[in-house]
């Protein structure tokens, strides 16, 4: 159904009285021609946009915003719960890596439902994806929603780089002047947000009382009924298979590039041989080398983080090793007869284990429990066996051409 | 979280026992429920669980907690 403007406008005039400062030239029910009654008519009529009394010169009306509220702090963007195609089709883009570093909204002060007052606080980031994800748990609740400059990061990574942070918190609560759109003096600041925020700080240089929420989402409205008391499980980290399936995109997106180089690199290589240098050897050999780089990436970036808690050791780059030993040797029995050789077929042995052992290991960056002594130890022990295995399996690579 | 175990006595998490007032804001911001309420005082009773986040250190009241790893 087709929402009139003055409909919205007649409907919210008294609890919204900014919309009154639209403009007030509608054509709404005023008949010029008889013509323009007529159905079918494709002319763009405000009719068709429902939203264009917020119209501004020079701004754009992000298709979140429902309509605006006054507040004694000014009007304040009213925003939907529900996601359309849109987002979604950007949420996939974005886990893909695709503009994943200019994926924002801007920071401020936003509600949802119909917030008044004594509604609670939440804080959340800047990151496009996670104000979908809050706004997507928030059906049918009314709060305000204060988002901080993280610069389009999660809360999580954010508050591990003191972005979302005690400054930008106190930063945010007075530019948005909180004090005068809420009665009482707290907001709610998702738990991994604890990182970046000290909540004594922030009482002591805003006067308002850090409440920590859950730590996904999907559990604030439990959370707000149970009298903002977040049990155990709403505490505590998970890991799910799907949690670790939907990073491996992005994971694959990261090593696009230097896999790129090493193709290049793996060409030139394979043209190596008794005459010196044979393009047919570049190519048919280059060809077989090119599956085992795939064959590793696919295990380290993919494999290796999906099966996670199923492969053996503790080590990232030993269950890359691992997951890599099993890929390399169901590749092999299928490039068998282009590889030539015993030690042409050590070479690809080696090099897709080390890719994968050392994806795998850079894995630990995006999982929500490695702590970086432990990474920082694991790096030590991995990253000199996995150069040295590259570069040994470089060398057998050539000699095998001979 | 049990399913995922990372490498063992390599965190460099430090609560100073005498330190601690009771508040119990390290048991709620804890991400792997490493810490819990003891007599009245916070306790590490999953010391290899800890990832190092320092959500902890960061909103101790009475600086009881450390945490420092030495790259991010």
């Amino acid at each position: 159904m087709k929402i009139l403007p003055m409909a919205i406008r007649s409907d919210n005039s008294t609890q919204n009285p900014f919309q009154k400062k639209g403009p007030g030239l509608s054509t709404n029910n005023v008949q010029l021609m008889p013509s323009m009654n007529m159905p079918g008519l494709t002319c763009a009529t405000e009719e068709t946009r429902p939203m264009a009394a917020y119209d501004r010169p020079g701004y754009e009306l992000c298709r979140y915003v429902a309509h605006f509220m006054e507040t004694d702090a000014g009007p304040v963007p009213v925003i939907r719960p529900d996601l359309d195609k849109k987002d979604r089709l950007s949420t996939i883009a974005v886990r893909c890596g695709i503009r994943r570093d200019k994926y924002l909204v801007s920071p401020g002060l936003y509600g949802i439902g119909s917030p008044d007052p004594d509604s609670d606080v939440l804080v959340t980031a800047n990151y496009k994806l996670t104000f979908d994800h809050l706004r997507s748990a928030l059906e049918g609740i009314s709060a305000w929603i204060l988002v901080l400059d993280t610069r389009g990061v999660n809360v999580w990574c954010a508050a591990g780089k003191k972005i979302f942070s005690t400054q930008e918190l106190v930063n945010r609560i007075q530019a948005v002047s909180l004090e005068k759109v809420v009665a009482h003096k707290r907001v709610i600041v998702p738990q991994l947000g604890a990182t970046g925020v000290s909540a004594r700080q922030v009482k002591v240089q805003s006067g308002f009382r850090v409440v920590y929420g859950p730590v996904r989402a999907w559990d604030i409205p439990a959370f707000l009924t149970k009298g903002k008391k977040a049990d155990k499980s709403m505490r505590q980290v998970t890991f799910t298979l799907f949690e670790r399936f939907v990073l491996t995109p992005v994971e694959l997106h990261g090593a696009l590039k230097i896999s790129g180089i090493a193709a290049l690199v793996l060409f030139v290589l394979s043209g190596i041989g008794p005459g010196i240098f044979s393009f047919h050897g570049a190519w048919e050999r280059g060809l077989v080398s090119l599956s085992a780089l795939v064959i590793g990436l696919i295990s380290g970036a993919v494999l290796t983080p999906v099966l996670l808690p199923f492969i053996p050791s503790k080590k990232f780059a030993f269950k890359g090793i691992l997951m890599g030993s099993v890929c390399v040797l169901l590749l092999l029995p299928v490039i068998w007869d282009r590889i030539g050789s015993m030690a042409g077929a050590a070479a690809l042995i080696i090099f897709t284990v080390m890719v994968s052992s050392h994806l795998a290991m850079n894995f630990t960056g995006a999982t929500p429990f490695t702590s970086p002594s432990g990474v920082e130890k694991e790096m030590k022990q991995y990253i000199p066996v996995q150069v040295t295995g590259i570069l040994v399996s470089a060398g057998l690579w050539i000699y095998s051409a001979f | 979280m049990q399913d995922f175990r990372y490498l063992e006595d390599v965190a460099t998490l430090v609560l100073d026992e005498q330190k601690c007032i009771g508040c119990g804001l390290c048991t709620e911001v804890c991400p792997h429920a490493v810490f819990e309420m003891q007599e009245n005082n916070a306790r590490i009773v999953d010391f290899n669980a800890c990832m190092e986040c320092g959500a902890c250190v960061s909103n101790c009241p009475a600086d009881a907690i450390s945490v420092s790893p030495g790259v991010g």
